[in-house]
């Protein structure tokens, strides 16, 4: 440790420490704005220049190692002098119009000038100015004549999102910070720039001048979309949500956010929302009063019920609601003596489901990822899946740790990968057993059955060997592994590699509450009662549908069959925020829910941790919190143990009260290896993401995020050389077809496609007619 | 026009004929000499480094720093590659020494950056040539060329199991990539910008690999030292000013061009050499380092001998050796002018003292030149300066800033003029009468 002392404190550091490390180690603040702690050090704003002792100029904090006996002085006249004299440097191109800033009353440079700049400017010549750029929907660089050239921004997307949509060109004091030409700045992680900006050169289109800051209430939320479970403060003004940023945590996101994170409010202020309920009379919704319609809801559950049995009824709820909401609901079905409850709408193999030994979920702490030597990740769209976690991975191989990716697509993750596997579908398990053959050779284990067949690639080696040597290792079940028809046997494939090697395996998780849904046990079955899955539900189709936050067009694995099962039913209830989506063809009943800043609730993330919020507004109209309708609506249909008085009491149900973390988080799976499926299917293979936007109710409908590049309307991206086979030319309308639904889209050569596979996004409405995200598919010429 | 005069030259002996940059040449004045004894005789690493050293040669590129103590903070066990890189990126108005020497003596070079390499280790080098010179990158390309055939460089190095790889790379013309971390930046093919340091380049250099910097006339000279010894050497010079060094005189004299001279030869002889000033007129001022050295009144310079110290002592700077000698037609406000424009144009941008300073400095000197000053101007002038100086990442920001002191140190009544009364101190048609361009234009 280093003994170093600052205006007269001593204080210890460990060596490769800066001064700014030790100063900020001690509690003292030195003026800044180049320098940020998550990203590397820059050293060119000059702001935090200090006097040390011995050293005849005034040193940068930011950059200057700490030294053993180094005294600094980060007050004295020099140090001071020199700050003041960068001030005005910074000023005198800086237009001194902080009232028309949008940055007004949050700008580190308005801050700082009160203490460190002059009452009187002495320049008196004109100002530079530098011309507006448009940089799509999200960042507005209308006032780049604000920008003072810290490069926070570049260093951001350098480092932090491993895309580098912004530099510097130029030279002087015509240096100016662009994009390359004509794109955007939309990756999944760009909005972080505008909270890096010390100044308003960088802000938010969608928030811009639409409030200040200082009107602006600061309320503690959990993202409800990805299964991060990431910080954010909502910021409200009049009942209404202006904007979100983040919290920052250490152990979850740092002090970053993504963009659907920080944009996605605008669909809670959109005018589609639900504001009333509703129930169908002579085939038109209309507008009714609460009551009436729970006792429709409650009536017409009871009247199929008693007709042809509890048997009858199915839920199904999105993962993004709250644990609490997931409860009340299977608690609701079991009450009325049916088992058929889900909250995994994109799962299609449930073969896992009963021969788990716990609730599945990262296999470690998020922090920890940090520490491994080495990582493998299978199958999945890591970067818009999990933005942030997918960063953490990208730090993880800028350590050195190996990062190794197993998935369907060649997607560009932004990681210096140290092996990738990129196959159809259909032969992901056959890629991990690879792996899995490779790591037994290695380690000189017996090779488990049923592999005899698989030759282990030079990618599979290099990944083996990564997980066979170092210190920690980590495997993680991605989206896609979820999803595919063999996710059971990947999930039995990876827990044997994890055995063999010592990694830990985990699921990432696809929504805010993947693991809660476990916890809360919305799952078919149970106590004594058989129950249909998600999928079961729809292939044998029922009477009647309670749907709770989930729009089946969009989130189902096979979004024909559902909408269809849906559409036959006597009796279809939609708890919704929305009154825009397909339910208002198929519903006969629709509850206006609250959004997630306007309940409380719990979140419990993919690393087990549990985030319980409060409301943080009003929800708009007569929408009300989903615990509170599915209490009601229990209690409309007389059912016992209904009685709670507030979404804690709800909660302390299933969740020991105080509980930091979820229990019974166990990885471990009793399936027997299935043999694995031949290489070839001799046909077409779809394979389907789920665009980051397009992945819940709420992104689907924020205006801003709709208008990014991730947003763009789906298209059948091809191999070149099937394409070639296809007879058909980038660019040519083709019909895809999937049993009796097809759909009309624009065909486009993409080499990161596997061969024989089309790439068709889900989630949307111009693919909802399709059918399941993976499996054979038909294309031709339209 | 290879070297107009020398007194007891070093560097320049032999520049003369077309032929004598070719190899064969060089081989027959001596060449490539000290390359073959150090590694014939293996003579250790240690040993050529303390000869450079005690030989007090000191980069030329502008800084005088030690050269031998240069080269012996390279990490001795660091074993993972490990660069010599010449800087050729010569920009500083008013020098144009290093083009001539890799025209007219580039395996000098060739071989004092093998020689370099030898002794601290490394495997690798590059020159950085100006982007500018295209012809002269072509030359030291063609150098290079019949240096690799003859195997002074390349793989076992005259059979002596020694490897150096040396390369050209031809820079864009950005003045701030001759700041040797900027010049590291660009090779890597980034944008040019100066690092911070610490780390210096002998420890974190050229793709983060320890890298030593030296100038071009410094290389040249290394294999002379070995030659002549170092103590022939420093004694060509004068005490701790070893050697002869080349001025590169320009402005109003009669014959501009390189001269070179032992360190230490009064300023007065080489204003004599260059042919003194032109039509007889009287010396106002010099600038005896190229264009960031602060300028000196003739009676300052005229006393001076040209040498790290002297000139030091007397408020300025050696730098590259670059004499920008002005008469008594200059006006001193113009000549400022000019120079803060192309500082104000080069800074890189990068830190805020020099990217908003420089274009500050530059627009308060335009007003003054144009009869806009204002009383308050010289005091705010001064001022800036100070905030600039020692504030900045690299040394741009002390380039820009110094000129500006000295002019107002020395020439301040004639900037009090031109804000006083608008207008020139100098009178417009005296300024004409020692101008080319107006005689040009009349």
């Amino acid at each position: 440790m280093l003994d170093i002392e600052i205006d007269g404190k001593q204080v210890q550091v460990p060596p490769g420490s800066t001064i700014m490390d030790a100063a900020r180690a001690l509690g003292a603040y030195i003026p800044h704005f180049c320098y940020h702690k998550k990203l590397s050090i820059a050293a060119n704003c000059r702001m935090c220049l200090v006097q040390v002792e011995k050293a005849p100029k005034p040193l940068p904090a930011c950059a200057t190692p700490a030294a053993n006996g180094m005294k600094v002085f980060t007050h004295s006249e020099l140090a001071v002098k020199a700050q003041k004299g960068v001030m005005e440097f910074l000023l005198i191109n800086h237009p001194l119009d902080c009232p028309i800033c949008d940055q007004g009353g949050e700008c580190q440079l308005q801050d700082l000038s009160v203490g460190y700049g002059g009452t009187a400017s002495r320049y008196r010549e004109a100002k530079h100015v530098v011309v507006a750029k448009d940089v799509g929907p999200l960042i507005s660089m209308r006032e780049m004549s604000r920008c003072i050239h810290c490069t926070r921004c570049v260093r951001f997307g350098q480092e932090i999102a491993g895309v580098m949509e912004l530099g510097m060109a130029n030279r002087n004091v015509h240096s100016e910070i662009l994009t390359f030409v004509g794109r955007s700045v939309d990756s999944e992680l760009s909005g972080n720039m505008i909270d890096l900006c010390p100044v308003g050169a960088l802000t938010s289109k969608p928030f811009r001048y639409s409030a200040r800051s200082w009107e602006l209430s600061r309320r503690g939320s959990v993202s409800p979309h990805d299964s991060l479970g990431t910080n954010l403060i909502v910021q409200v003004k009049n009942g209404r949500v202006m904007r979100v940023l983040p919290r920052e945590n250490e152990e979850i996101n740092e002090c970053w956010i993504s963009d659907k994170d920080r944009f996605s409010y605008e669909a809670l202020n959109s005018a589609e929302r639900l504001q009333k309920p509703m129930v169908r009379v002579d085939g038109a919704l209309r507008e009714v009063e609460w009551n009436v319609a729970l006792d429709y809801v409650a009536h017409a559950l009871k009247d199929v019920a008693g007709k042809h049995g509890a048997g009858s009824l199915a839920a199904l709820a999105s993962p993004h609601s709250t644990a609490e909401e997931l409860y009340l609901l299977r608690k609701l079905m079991r009450a009325m003596g049916s088992g058929n409850v889900d909250f995994r709408p994109r799962r299609s193999d449930f073969s896992s489901d009963g021969k788990r030994a716990g609730i599945p979920w990262l296999g470690l702490r998020i922090a920890e990822i940090q520490n491994l030597s080495a990582a493998l990740v299978v199958g999945g769209f890591l970067r818009k899946d999990h933005p942030l976690f997918a960063q953490r991975l990208r730090q993880l191989a800028r350590k050195a740790g190996k990062v190794s990716v197993v998935s369907v697509t060649g997607d560009e993750s932004l990681i210096d990968l140290h092996a990738r596997i990129s196959v159809a579908p259909r032969n992901l398990a056959r890629a991990l057993a690879g792996v899995l053959k490779a790591a037994a050779t290695r380690l000189g284990a017996a090779v488990p059955a049923g592999l005899e067949t698989v030759e282990p690639c030079a990618q599979a080696q290099a990944i083996a060997e990564s997980l066979t040597t170092g210190g920690k290792k980590a495997i993680f079940l991605g989206n896609v592994a979820e999803q595919v028809d063999q996710a059971g046997q990947l999930h039995a494939l990876a827990a044997d590699l994890s055995r063999l090697t010592g990694a830990s395996l985990g699921f990432i998780g696809e929504a805010a509450n993947s693991v809660g849904g476990y916890v809360a046990g919305a799952l078919p079955g149970g106590e004594g009662l058989d129950g249909l899955n998600a999928r079961e539900m729809f292939a044998r189709p029922r009477k009647a549908y309670l749907l709770l936050g989930v729009e089946p067009e969009f989130d189902c694995a096979n979004p024909r069959e559902a909408v269809a099962a849906i559409k036959q039913a006597d009796f279809v209830a939609v708890m919704t925020p929305f009154r825009d989506g397909a339910a208002m063809d198929y519903a006969d009943a629709l509850l206006p829910l609250a959004a997630f800043t306007e309940t409380s609730g719990t979140y419990v993330n993919t690393e087990g941790r549990v985030q319980s919020v409060s409301g943080v507004c009003r929800p708009p109209g007569e929408a009300r919190p989903g615990w509170k309708v599915l209490r009601v609506l229990g209690n409309t249909l007389a059912l016992p143990g209904f009685d709670h008085e507030s979404s804690e009491a709800v909660r302390d149900e299933f969740i020991p009260a105080g509980a930091p973390f979820a229990e019974n988080l166990d990885n471990g799976v009793d399936l027997p290896l299935a043999p694995l499926p031949a290489a070839s299917a001799g046909g077409l293979e779809r394979i389907a993401d789920v665009p980051i936007h397009f992945a819940d109710a709420l992104a689907r409908r924020a205006r801003a995020l709709q208008k990014t590049r991730d947003a763009a309307e789906p298209v059948a991206r091809i191999h070149p050389e099937t394409l070639d086979r296809l007879g058909v030319a980038a660019g040519e309308r083709v019909r895809v077809r999937q049993g009796p639904g097809e759909a009309v889209l624009t065909a486009r050569a993409d080499a990161l496609v596997p061969p024989d596979c089309v790439r068709v996004a889900a989630a949307h409405a111009t693919t909802a007619s399709l059918g399941g995200m993976f499996g054979p598919i038909d294309v031709e010429r339209a | 026009m290879a070297i107009l005069g020398a007194i007891n030259p070093i560097l320049t002996v032999g520049w003369n004929g077309d032929a004598a940059w070719r190899l064969r040449d060089y081989v027959k004045r001596g060449g490539y000499g000290a390359l073959r004894k150090i590694l014939e005789e293996k003579i250790p690493a240690d040993q050529v480094i303390g000869e450079i050293k005690k030989s007090g040669l000191r980069g030329r590129g502008g800084a005088g720093f030690p050269t031998g103590l240069k080269w012996s903070f390279m990490p001795k066990d660091f074993k993972d590659g490990k660069y010599i890189v010449c800087n050729t990126d010569e920009g500083e108005p008013g020098t144009f020494k290093d083009r001539d020497i890799l025209r007219n003596n580039p395996h000098a070079v060739i071989e004092g950056m093998a020689i370099a390499a030898y002794a601290v280790g490394a495997e690798r080098g590059y020159n950085y040539i100006h982007g500018e010179i295209w012809e002269i990158y072509k030359r030291f390309e063609e150098a290079l060329d019949e240096a690799r055939e003859a195997g002074f460089i390349g793989r076992d190095i005259l059979g002596s199991g020694f490897g150096f790889e040396l390369f050209a790379h031809h820079g864009y013309g950005a003045y701030v990539c001759g700041e040797e971390s900027a010049l590291l930046e660009s090779i890597e093919g980034k944008k040019g910008q100066p690092r911070f340091k610490p780390p210096f380049p002998a420890s974190v250099g050229l793709y983060g690999k320890p890298t030593t910097i030296n100038n071009t006339e410094t290389f040249a000279a290394v294999p002379f030292v070995l030659n002549m010894g170092a103590e022939a050497y420093l004694e060509a010079g004068k005490p701790n000013n070893g050697g002869t060094k080349l001025f590169s005189v320009s402005g109003h004299v009669n014959r501009p061009g390189n001269y070179e001279l032992p360190l230490g030869t009064p300023f007065a002889t080489l204003l004599e050499m260059a042919g003194g000033v032109r039509g007889g007129r009287k010396l106002k001022a010099c600038i005896p380092g190229g264009s960031s050295a602060p300028v000196l009144p003739a009676e300052i310079i005229m006393d001076c001998t040209m040498d790290y110290d002297c000139i030091g002592k007397a408020g300025s700077m050696m730098g590259s050796g670059a004499v920008i000698v002005m008469d008594e037609t200059t006006c001193m406000v113009r000549a400022l002018e000019r120079l803060s424009y192309f500082y104000h144009e080069e800074s890189c941008g990068q830190c805020t003292p020099c990217r908003e300073g420089t274009g500050w400095m530059y627009r308060i000197v335009h007003r003054i030149e144009h009869g806009e000053g204002r009383p308050e101007d010289l005091e705010l002038l001064s001022s800036l300066t100070a905030n600039i100086m020692g504030r900045t990442v690299c040394a741009l920001g002390d380039a820009a800033a110094m000129p500006v002191q000295g002019f107002l140190k020395h020439f301040r009544d004639e900037f009090a003029y031109h804000v006083e009364h608008g207008k020139c101190l100098v009178p417009p048609e005296v300024q004409r009468a020692g101008s080319t361009f107006f005689k040009a234009a009349e």
